[in-house]
């Protein structure tokens, strides 16, 4: 172990730069938020004011329960599907899974927003299903709008995500716990509740904080399903660039408030967690077994049907973007009309969201390694102050990133803006936590004694670090870039704050599309947003040799 | 090019746990020096402060009286082989060999002659371009060899580079190890916790316990003399015996033994350990006057028999005899012990001390 007294050497100079960044890019603005929230706009004095107008009126407490309905129901709901879901499919032979693994993790990487857009489409009012079930069978079918929606759409988007924690906690657990549990003679059904259960409860705990964050944080889905059911960052969002009446000092109160209830609940994760925490490691992971009869047919019915609803809005989507349009509404048979016009009108935002992924991707990256190596490599207080500094937008949604992005920059010393830049940071930011969470993993899994042999041999520890520790971790490194290139194509909720015409991103104009009615061009953006999303997919299995991703 | 290496009062700690409190050592120019000592004792900790890899806590550690504390473990010119032998995965096995020389501004035509004869020594030159990946144990214990030896250290280090080895392919790279640093004449500092490998390839042993040296010797001398019983022990196999002195003798239940190595006469009544390899213990009939015991089981080994008595007095014995086709004991048989008083070494009663001569 490199745990040197005298470490001030580059490493150190390293450390200090990223914790400068940090402290420009997230500390100062927070605490410009914290500020503004505390400040009274036309006196300029420190009051309560904004606070007080929060809980004056049941109105905004109630976008606050209604958040907080969302966010329980949808990682309550995401958490049951998902949890046999992973199960079945890690225990049990289901034809065609490895596709159908494939298809869970590209359904998790489209915009929540879009799928709230599409089951609109399909069970809206003038809904594909919706006029099915009226017009042939005389059935109203239940509405969408509203929380059901909201909660549906969130679920769906959410579920790939707890699947792919619980399906690796399942692949750590050894397969003779459960031979063993069977030997003592239990069934299957306490095998379930006994032994796998508090097994990957840990890591259900771990998933349920992440969906219960996105949840939290989603602007688009409320928005566009929610119809009266306004959740708290359409709220913020419409305080702070409400056509009527903005109050950016109240939009900052309830942004805090959120922060601070965010971070009481990642506490209480955290705290739950290791209280349990245990490693596992597999050395005969569990396989995929044959099962017969009826429990073969139920399993099977479970995981189709489950493929068939997450499929069924990204379906409707290719399908409608081929339609003939009229205007705004659709017309019979089909056409490249909506394609052409997405490919001509819309470059600008294409081309936006590629540059704005890839410099944000190199950004993160950057940041990410040099944070991983320098956290692991060598533990002091000033690299342990690095690591939670980056893992703070965990707690910090989207949305109330970009608002007090907003707060900070938009006037001197440094005024971002307007400006492409303050996309990509604020892009990267979000970002930063998954990914040096991945690289910090991979370098637990390089022997430090390769570098020890390095520096052994005369190389310096910087040569060491780009001849030996980055070509290790490069494969990883790779996958890492993409897969923030795969959740920033899709990034909504923090962009929609910062953006002006000239710095529009896919996402933005697909939502603002779908604002306008303009369903035909939606379609067609997002379908070439799947495709771009697809293409990543493939580009990652191809670099790391497996159909496996990590978020 | 070879340096001595000493180590002065030096101190190990990680946080409040003191692994190494002060130790001293010197070790000669070109001499093959093994620190040897049960798991957890330092050794390990001790290289790595050689290194550079683990900070100094208090003393000094020189090269040819030059300190090298505040040198960066790159600036050393050491050459170290690890454990787990630290084989780049991303590079070939002549990159790897090559990799400490590109850090050193060696010309062309000096790295290659360099390369070519480096692996010609360890017959790799066949692996030359190969990735090391998949390649034995030995393969990589060579190719480790090879990419500490070709920079020309001044010092080897070596952290039990035989422990991942099957047990035939570690007697022949511990032939191959010893060969190399003789052919060269390295100064070089090997770590192990097996006993008899640190005899065949050592000129001299330090024994250490709790990040204390034990003793340092040849290691005959640490065969023969060992300063104390844990040294007795931890080399080779020994019995001890509980026995009582006076002048020159040793009474063990009414057996004297005039022991002429001891150092100095001692008073009577002496209460001291005696410490006897099971070689040195012969058996004899009840009619020999001896240290009365039964016979509890034999093992037969070939050109050895492996006997257990159990003395008379309580302590258990091992004693190994050549076989014999007609003399051999059975369990239950009596017999009476004698002690070759050339070998035997004799402690004070808490272990600390060898009262005899060493030579
Ligand atoms: N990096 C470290 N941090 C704390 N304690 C350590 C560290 N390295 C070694 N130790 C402790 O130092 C002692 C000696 O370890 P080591 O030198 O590895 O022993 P050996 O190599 O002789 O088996 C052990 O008790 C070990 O727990
Ligand atoms: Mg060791």
């Amino acid at each position: 172990m490199l745990r040197r007294r005298r470490q001030f050497d580059q490493w150190t100079v390293i450390t200090l730069g990223i914790i400068l960044v940090y402290i420009v890019f997230m500390i100062y603005p927070v605490l410009s938020l914290l500020l503004a929230s505390l400040r009274d706009a036309s006196t300029g004095a420190i009051s309560l004011k904004h606070f007080q107008k929060f809980f004056s009126k049941s109105y905004y407490m109630k976008a606050v329960i209604n958040s907080f309905k969302v966010s329980v129901s949808v990682t309550l709901c995401a958490v049951a599907v998902a949890t046999p879901l992973a199960y079945i499919i890690s225990t049990v032979r289901i034809r065609g899974s490895s596709w159908i693994r494939v298809f869970i993790l590209i359904s998790s990487m489209s915009a929540p927003f879009i799928g709230s857009y599409s089951w609109i489409l399909l069970l809206g009012r003038n809904g594909y299903i919706t006029n099915f079930f009226k017009n042939y069978l005389g059935i109203q079918t239940p509405t969408i709008y509203g929380l059901p929606g909201i909660v549906l759409v969130l679920t769906l988007a959410l579920v790939p995500l707890v699947f792919s924690y619980v399906c690796g906690a399942l692949k750590n657990t050894d397969k003779s716990l459960i031979e063993a549990a069977r030997n003592l003679g239990s069934g299957n059904f306490k095998i379930i509740m006994t032994i796998v259960v508090p097994l990957i409860i840990p890591t259900i705990l771990a998933a349920g904080i992440l969906v219960f964050m996105k949840a939290l944080s989603d602007f688009g889905t409320p928005s566009l399903i929610g119809e009266g059911f306004k959740t708290v960052p359409q709220l913020i969002y419409n305080e702070f660039l409400g056509d009527v009446a903005a109050d950016n000092g109240f939009a900052a109160a309830i942004s805090v408030m959120v922060v601070a209830f965010a971070l009481l609940a990642f506490i209480i994760q955290r705290a739950i967690s290791n209280h349990l925490a245990f490693s596992m490691s597999a050395l005969y992971p569990l396989e995929p077994l044959p099962a017969y009869g009826i429990k073969n047919v139920l399993c099977h019915l479970y995981v189709y049907l489950y493929m068939l609803i997450a499929l069924l809005p990204q379906i409707c989507i290719w399908v409608t973007a081929f339609r003939k349009t009229k205007g705004l509404t659709f017309d019979e048979g089909y056409s490249l009309q909506s394609m052409k016009t997405a490919v001509s009108q819309m470059s600008v935002s294409i081309r936006n969201t590629l540059v704005f992924a890839l410099s944000a991707a190199a950004l993160i990256v950057l940041i990410a390694v040099l944070v991983s190596y320098s956290t692991v490599r060598r533990p002091n207080p000033l690299t342990n102050s690095l690591d939670v500094l980056t893992m703070t937008p965990y707690i910090v949604p989207g949305s109330i990133l970009g608002i007090a992005f907003v707060s900070a920059f938009s006037r001197q010393p440094i005024k971002l803006t307007g400006t492409a830049l303050i996309i990509i940071i604020v892009l990267a930011v979000k970002r930063m936590p998954y990914t040096v969470r991945s690289s910090t993993a991979i370098l637990h899994n390089i022997p430090e004694s390769l570098e020890e042999a390095s520096l052994n041999l005369g190389a310096s520890s910087m040569k060491t670090f780009a001849r030996i520790t980055m070509p290790l971790m490069k494969n990883g490194i790779i996958s890492g870039a993409i897969m923030s290139i795969l959740s920033i194509i899709t990034e909504l909720s923090s962009s929609i704050m910062l953006y002006t015409g000239r710095t529009q991103t896919m996402t933005i104009a697909i939502y603002a599309q779908i604002i306008r009615g303009n369903y035909g061009l939606a379609s067609a953006l997002s379908l070439i947003l799947s495709v771009f999303t697809i293409a990543l997919v493939f580009l990652v299995f191809k670099i790391t040799g497996n159909k496996e991703l990590s978020y | 090019m070879s340096v001595t290496i000493k180590c002065t009062d030096i101190v190990k700690r990680f946080g409040d746990n003191t692994v190494i409190p002060g130790l001293n050592l010197e070790i000669k120019e070109s001499e093959f020096f093994t620190l040897l000592g049960p798991s957890g004792c330092g050794k390990t900790t001790l290289l790595r402060m050689v290194a550079g890899f683990n900070s100094i806590e208090g003393g000094t550690i020189s090269f040819n009286d030059k300190v090298i504390n505040q040198i960066a473990p790159n600036k050393r010119n050491i050459g170290m082989v690890f454990q787990n032998y630290a084989i780049f995965p991303h590079m070939s096995v002549i990159k790897n060999v090559a990799y400490g020389l590109t850090t050193r501004n060696v010309s062309k035509a000096q790295t290659e002659r360099r390369e070519n004869h480096v692996l010609d020594k360890l017959t790799i030159t066949p692996l030359r371009d190969r990735m090391p990946e998949h390649m034995s144990g030995g393969q990589q214990q060579r190719i480790a060899l090879a990419r500490a030896m070709v920079i020309e250290p001044d010092v080897l280090l070596m952290d039990e580079p035989l422990s991942n080895l099957d047990a035939k392919l570690r007697l022949e790279m511990r032939e191959v190890i010893r060969d190399l640093q003789k052919s060269v004449g390295i100064t070089t500092i090997y770590v192990t916790h097996d006993q008899e490998e640190a005899m065949a390839v050592s000129d001299r042993i330090a024994v250490m316990k709790d990040g204390v040296i034990q003793q340092i010797g040849t290691p005959r001398s640490i065969y023969h003399r060992p300063m104390n019983i844990f040294v007795a022990n931890f080399i080779g196999s020994t019995n001890i015996i509980s026995a009582v002195a006076g002048g020159r003798t040793v009474t063990v239940d009414g057996y004297r033994a005039e022991i002429p190595a001891l150092a100095s006469p001692l008073p009577e009544g002496t209460a001291v350990k005696l410490s006897v390899r099971p070689e040195e213990l012969l058996l004899a009939g009840p009619d020999v006057p001896g240290i009365k015991g039964t016979v509890k089981s034999s093992t037969f080994l070939g050109n050895m028999t492996h006997y257990l008595v159990m003395l008379d007095a309580g302590d258990e014995i091992k004693i190994i005899q050549e076989s014999s086709e007609t003399d051999y004991l059975s369990p239950g048989d009596r017999v009476n012990l004698t002690i070759n008083t050339d070998k035997v070494n004799v402690f004070s009663e808490d272990g600390a001390k060898n009262l005899t001569r060493g030579e």
